[in-house]
Formats: structure tokens, C-alpha cells, sequence
């Protein structure tokens, strides 16, 4: 019997991916696509809870977050193109346009 | 016709506005001058018109009974002044109104002023003629001297009569500097403007012991005032006294008397109408009019009556005598006038005020023509004064020659002609009054008179020419403009003297005219001696036998025997240099008055350069350092404060700098490491 415990440990390990994923990795898009892994390891607590306690909210929230992820990315995509055009690069070591 | 007698001088008022006006917009607008023949007509019509009226209004007043012959017109209302306590203890408005009166005495002044400026600003046409800028200045000028001088004699108070007074002065100084280009003219103007000054001060000065005195300055109600306060002559010397004799001091400086004589030689400087209107007929005249006017003072003033007539006696004799030995002939003439004003206020101070109208009146028609004529020889002659330069002129100037002749025959006092009837009434009323000794000195001055007019009608006219070879080839007769006025003087100077009979010969009806104005106020002073007609006619006799010596001297010294003179001059040679010089009065006041006036000015100019700029400029420098001062306080101490607070901010944001990498992964992991602490914090504390 698969219960909530399994789900929390799926999530917790694919979360700790997506963390380790934005701190070490240079390539931005690589980056962008570890906080989708951050996001859906949330969604999957969502989804495992909501069935645990049989209350649908938390299916509507897994997909708002599904929803929100998709604007994210295609937000974090259009930045990605517009810093590629005028830095040519996609390495975050190399753009710190913020440094004080 | 009467109540028009404001509109006399308002029509040269006009004429100068025009003249004036127009000129001025036309030279600013478009750089030329009116047209000339427009100037002359608006200068001359005005003064035509104004002449026509002055005749009507005397014809009028002709018309009217002795005793009502005074017309006082009030155009405006001047000046409202507060009430002021008088001496007598009365209230009185100091309130002067712009009125004008028309007595025998104004009218006769109207007519001559009218009459002979009108003569004049006509000769001036021809005389001014090649002046290009000045000519419409030339008769703006002339025109506001006419507005003024009318002014003057309709005045009916001191104070209008004041400001025609000063209106004339000013005038005259604006004339005789005619010339702009030349400083003799503008020193003589402005010796003239600064010599008249000195009496017009005393003359303010009286004016207003006449007001605190008699709370008016109407001529009817301060005349009547001092018939009521002083109903007989002052024995002591008094308040009226006082008055009579500032009044004069004024006339001194106006009509060119001792000491105040040495503005009018000057006053040569200007163009001749100029000295003929100005400096011979009118302005000058001024005086001898304020003091006939104010006849009701003087009559009680006694002692100042014999002032005057000393003053007047002493400055014709001195004026005479320098007048023999100078070689300009326009100071010749210029002196003669001094002379001859010193003659009517002899006749003012004797107490023979018509005797003395009487002269005004034909001295202004022969000296005008003397200037008159004089100005044609000196034009025909190109600008050449010297009247050594001149001589047998007479075939070249026929015209000039003989008008000149007649004058100077009737300045000479030759029986007959107009002077003489003027000048033998002033003799005859000196030696009638008691005065025999001014009687004496007069027909002394008589003779001279006739020698040096003589003198300068022989150097000028007769004997061989000694003209420079350029001038002489130019020599012609003045234009007619010229001439007719001169003309038309000469049958003044001959008939002018036929109003003013003496006793002996038949009614003197200029006096009878003039009655009126000085009636109730002269004959306290002038107790007529009725003397035998016998005794008039020997003094005539004296007089002329004078003139004739007078006359026959000239032609023997500058016609017969030239050399005659010229040993005479060797033999007196000291005597003739101080005549000559004119008595070093000139250099006298120089050294008196004006070196010292300058003196003062020298140490008043150092004075201020020293010590007020210097105080001016101490408390530049003192602000400069001040400022230069508080500028290093500003530059250190301000400025410092504030950028040390900017260097502390600096320095810290060095140090919190380092933080703000702008690399997303060192926020990202501060993040992380911050929720973890969070988390941690959560567990540990067992929430």
C-alpha cells in the first residue's frame, strides 16, 4: 500500500534535486527547469494530500501552481531569449548587471 | 477786447511749441531740419499776431477814463498755498493766481516789446539765414523769450512776474550760447545766467518780505497795503527800505548795473538780433520796469530812491568811459546800453519814473537799431567785429549808413531826435528835483555818449577803408529783410520822442499816459519844482552844447586829425590802458569771486575725492575681506561638514557592497541557507 509517507519522500527527494539543481548549475534554462522540478515536487504534496484527506482544494491548488508554472516559464523563456540577444550567453556567472 | 490780454503772450508760447515741437520730432524722425521758410513764418506770424492784439488792447484801452485804465484778467487759479500769519498779525492765503494786467505802464511795455521784437525776429530772418542747424532752435528760442518777456510785463504779481523774469534770463542764456561750438559764447552764458543769479536771489528774497509784510503779492493789494501800513515815506531806514532795496539789487542783476554790470559786455557773444532784442530793447529793461512798477515802495523808500539814482548815475558815467576807447563795436554798443540803463534808473531814482519809461521806450528804438545795424556791417563784413578793420563802409552799406546815423544822432541827444527829448526830460528832472549833481554828471555822460557813438560811427563808416583785401571784395548791402526793419527803427528814433514833449514846447502826453500808473504812488518823491521854463531851456542849451562838443571831438580826433588822437594816447597812456582794460573789474570779481568760488570748488572736489571716496571706498574693502572671510568659512568649515558626511556613508557601502554580487545563484543560496535556518529555528524551538 502505497500511503502519504512514500509521496512526502518522492517529493522531498525531487525538491532536494531542483534545490541542489538552482545553486549549482550555470546554464540559466537548466536552472529555470530545475525550479519546474521544485514546483511540480510541491504540486505532488498537493495532489498526495489532498487525496489523504479527501478534500479537493488541494487539487485546485496543484493546478493554480500548474498554471502559475506555466506563466513562470514562459516569463523566465522570454527573459532568457532577450539576455541571449544582447549578452550571448545564458551562463549566470557571467550576468551580475545588479552588482553593487 | 480787454479780457483777450491773455492771448499776447500765448500766441509766442504757440510759436515756440511749434517751432520747438515740431523741430525736434522732425531732426529725431527723420534727421532733417523744418524747413526754414515754415520756421520763420510761425515765429514771425506769432509775434505779428500778438503785436496786432497788444495795439487792439491799447487802442481799447485808450478808449476807457484815465482812472479805469487797469484790466486784470485771471486765466487760472497757481497756487493755493496754507494761511500765513503776516506781520501784521493777519491771516493771509498764500495764493497767486496766472493773471495778467493791462495798465498805461504794461501797455506802453507790450507795445515796445511787440512792436520792436516783431522788427527784430523779421531782420533775423535775413541775418540768420546761413545757419542750417541752429535756425529752427534760433527761433523757438526767440519765440519763448517773447512768451516770457510779455509774461513779464502783463504779469499782475510778483511771483508771474518772477517767472517771466527767470523765463527771460534763461532765454538770454540759451541765446548768447548760441554758438554751441564756440566756449567764449558758452562762458558768457553762463557768466550771464550766474551774474543774474546773484540778484534774482535778492529779488526772491524781497518778494518774500513783501508777502510777510503785506500777505499778497497782487500788485493792487500790496500797493494799497503799503499806502495803508506806510502812508508816509519811511525817515528811517525800515522794512519797506529793506524791501525797496532787494528788489533793486534784483534789478541791479537783470539791467546790468553797478557791480553787476560785467555780464552784459559778454553777452555780445550771441547772434546780434539777439543782443537788439535781448541785451538792448527788452530784457534788460526789466529792471527799470520792476522798479517803476514797484513805484509805490520806492516813493517811500527815500534812501533807497537815492541809491538807485546813485547806482544809476555811476554806472552810466563808468559804462560811458569805457565805452571810448573799445574797438569791438558791439561792446561799444553793449557798453552804451549799460550806460544808458544806468540813465533811467537815475531817472527811476529822482523820481522821474515816466522820464524814465519814456527813455526805455526810445532807447529801445534806437539801440535795437544800432544792433541792427551793427549786425548788417558785421555781416556784410563776414564776421569781422574789430572796428579797426572797418572804415568808409558808408558807400557800401547806403542803407545801413544812414539808419545807423539817425540813431546815433539820437542817442547823441541832437535836438530834434528822439533821444534827446527823453534823455533832457531825465536831465531836466534830476536838476528839478534837487539833484543837481546828478544833473551834472548826466549831461557829462551826455557828451561822452555822443563822442564814442560818433567814434564809432566815423571808425566804422568813414574815413579810408581798411578792410582785409578778402572781405573787402565781398562787401555788400544787407537784403531788404534786413534792411527794412532798420528803416522803419529810424522813423522811431526820429519820432518816438515827439509823445514825450518837455514843458516848454508842449504837452508831454506820454507822461500824461502813464499818470495813472504811478499816481497816487510817486508824487511823494517827485514834488515837482515848477521852475521857470527859462531854466529848462538853458539846461537844454548845456546839454546840447555838450553833445555838440561831444560830437565835434569825434570828427576832429577820428576824422581830422587822426594823429591828435593818437598823441593824446601817448601823453595818457596809463589812464587809456585801465579804461581800456575796463577798470580790471572783470579781473577784480576774477580774483575776488570767482578764483575763490573756484578754490572752494578745487578743495569741496578734494575733499570728496579724499575723504568721502575714500570712506566709500574703505567700506568696499572692508566688505570684500568680510566676504572673502566668510567664503573660506564657507569653502571649510560648510563644505567640509558636509562632505564628511558623505565620506562616512561612502565608506560604509564599501563594506555592505560586497554583498550585492548581482549573481542570482549567491541569492538563491543565501535564501536557502536563510529558510533552512528558519526551519531549523522552527524544529529546535518545537513549535
Amino acid at each position: 500500500m502505497v500511503d502519504v509517507t512514500h509521496y512526502l519522500i518522492l517529493s522531498t527527494i525531487v525538491f532536494s534535486i531542483g534545490v541542489v539543481g538552482v545553486l549549482t548549475r550555470r546554464n540559466v534554462i537548466i536552472i529555470l527547469m530545475s525550479i519546474e522540478l521544485m514546483l511540480n515536487s510541491v504540486n505532488l504534496n498537493l495532489v498526495a494530500f489532498s487525496d489523504r484527506l479527501q478534500d479537493l482544494s488541494g487539487q485546485v491548488f496543484a493546478v493554480f501552481v500548474i498554471v502559475v508554472a506555466a506563466a513562470e516559464a514562459a516569463v523566465g523563456l522570454g527573459i532568457v531569449i532577450s539576455l541571449f540577444r544582447n549578452k550571448e550567453t545564458v551562463n549566470v556567472d557571467e550576468i551580475d548587471l545588479l552588482r553593487g | 477786447m480787454l479780457d483777450n490780454i491773455w492771448l499776447i503772450p500765448l500766441f509766442p508760447l504757440l510759436g515756440f511749441l511749434i517751432n520747438g515741437g515740431f523741430g525736434l520730432w522732425k531732426v529725431a524722425r527723420t534727421g532733417t531740419r523744418p524747413p526754414k521758410p515754415f520756421v520763420y513764418c510761425v515765429a514771425c506770424g506769432s509775434i505779428l499776431l500778438s503785436l496786432l492784439l497788444s495795439l487792439s488792447c491799447f487802442w481799447a484801452l485808450l478808449q476807457l477814463d484815465p482812472q479805469d485804465r487797469i484790466q486784470e484778467v485771471e486765466v487760472f487759479s497757481w497756487i493755493h498755498g496754507p494761511a500765513v500769519q503776516t506781520i501784521a498779525g493777519e491771516l493771509a492765503n498764500f495764493k497767486i493766481s496766472w493773471g495778467f494786467q493791462l495798465d498805461p505802464l504794461s501797455a506802453v511795455m507790450i507795445l515796445v516789446v511787440a512792436g520792436v521784437g516783431f522788427l527784430i525776429h523779421v531782420y533775423a530772418i535775413g541775418y540768420m539765414a546761413e545757419e542750417e542747424e541752429g535756425f529752427y532752435r534760433f527761433f523757438a528760442y526767440m519765440n519763448l523769450f517773447m512768451f516770457m518777456m510779455l509774461t513779464l510785463v502783463l504779469a499782475n504779481n510778483y511771483l508771474l512776474m518772477f517767472v517771466g523774469w527767470e523765463g527771460v534770463g534763461l532765454c538770454s542764456y540759451l541765446l548768447i550760447g548760441y554758438y554751441i561750438h564756440k566756449k567764449s559764447a558758452g562762458d558768457a552764458a553762463k557768466k550771464a545766467f550766474v551774474v543774474n543769479r546773484i540778484g534774482d536771489f535778492a529779488f526772491i528774497i524781497g518778494m518774500l518780505m513783501i508777502f510777510t509784510y503785506f500777505g499778497s503779492l497782487d500788485f493792487t493789494e500790496v500797493f494799497h497795503g503799503v499806502e495803508e501800513m506806510f502812508p508816509m515815506p519811511e525817515a528811517l531806514w525800515g522794512p519797506l527800505c529793506w524791501i525797496a532795496l532787494l528788489l533793486f539789487i534784483g534789478a541791479m542783476g537783470k539791467s546790468a548795473q553797478i557791480p553787476l554790470f560785467v555780464w552784459l559786455p559778454d553777452a555780445m557773444e550771441g547772434p546780434t538780433p539777439v543782443s537788439a532784442l535781448i541785451h538792448a530793447a527788452t530784457m534788460v529793461t526789466a529792471g527799470v520796469y520792476m522798479v517803476a512798477r514797484s513805484s509805490a515802495i520806492y516813493s517811500r523808500a527815500p534812501d533807497v530812491l537815492f541809491i538807485v539814482a546813485v547806482v544809476g548815475i555811476c554806472t552810466a558815467l563808468l559804462a560811458a568811459s569805457i565805452a571810448l576807447f573799445q574797438q569791438d563795436i558791439k561792446r561799444v554798443l553793449a557798453y552804451s546800453t549799460v550806460s544808458q540803463l544806468g540813465y533811467m534808473f537815475a531817472a527811476l531814482g529822482v523820481g522821474a519814473a515816466a522820464a524814465g519809461i519814456f527813455h526805455l521806450m526810445t532807447h529801445a528804438f534806437f539801440k535795437a537799431l544800432l544792433f541792427l545795424g551793427s549786425g548788417s556791417v558785421i555781416v556784410a563784413l563776414h564776421h569781422e567785429q574789430d572796428m579797426r578793420k572797418m572804415g568808409g563802409l558808408r558807400k557800401h552799406l547806403p542803407r545801413t549808413w544812414w539808419t545807423m546815423g539817425v540813431a546815433t544822432l539820437a542817442i547823441a541827444g541832437v535836438p530834434g531826435l528822439a533821444g534827446f527829448f527823453s534823455k533832457d526830460e531825465i536831465l531836466w528832472r534830476s536838476f528839478s528835483n534837487g539833484h543837481p549833481l546828478i544833473w551834472f554828471v548826466g549831461v557829462l555822460v551826455a557828451g561822452m555818449t555822443a563822442f564814442y557813438m560818433m567814434r564809432m560811427m566815423f571808425l566804422t563808416f568813414h574815413g579810408e577803408e581798411r578792410l582785409s583785401p578778402e572781405v573787402a571784395s565781398h562787401v555788400h548791402e544787407s537784403p531788404s529783410v534786413m534792411t527794412i526793419p532798420l528803416v522803419i527803427l529810424a522813423v522811431g528814433a526820429v519820432f518816438a520822442g515827439y509823445l514825450g514833449l518837455p514843458a516848454w514846447l508842449g504837452p508831454n502826453v506820454f507822461e500824461h499816459f502813464l499818470e495813472p500808473a504811478f499816481e497816487t504812488r510817486y508824487h511823494a518823491a517827485g514834488e515837482t519844482v515848477h521852475a521857470a521854463h527859462s531854466t529848462e531851456i538853458l539846461l537844454t542849451l548845456v546839454s546840447v552844447a555838450l553833445a555838440g562838443a561831444g560830437i565835434y571831438l569825434a570828427y576832429y580826433f577820428f576824422l581830422k586829425r587822426k594823429e591828435k588822437a593818437e598823441q593824446l594816447r601817448q601823453k595818457y597812456a596809463g589812464l587809456h590802458r585801465i579804461i581800456r582794460d575796463k577798470y580790471y573789474v572783470d579781473e577784480a570779481y576774477d580774483f575776488l569771486f570767482v578764483n575763490r568760488a573756484k578754490g572752494l570748488g578745487r578743495f569741496l572736489s578734494a575733499f570728496d575725492n579724499n575723504v568721502v571716496d575714500g570712506a566709500v571706498n574703505g567700506s568696499a574693502t572692508i566688505t570684500q575681506i568680510s566676504a572673502w572671510l566668510s567664503g573660506q568659512a564657507d569653502i571649510h568649515i560648510v563644505d567640509r561638514a558636509v562632505n564628511l558626511v558623505a565620506e562616512i556613508f561612502e565608506f560604509l557601502s564599501t563594506v555592505l557592497r560586497k554583498i550585492q554580487t548581482g549573481l542570482v545563484q549567491r541569492y538563491a543560496l543565501f535564501f536557502v541557507i536563510g529558510i533552512i535556518l528558519v526551519i531549523s529555528l522552527y524544529l529546535y524551538m518545537g513549535v
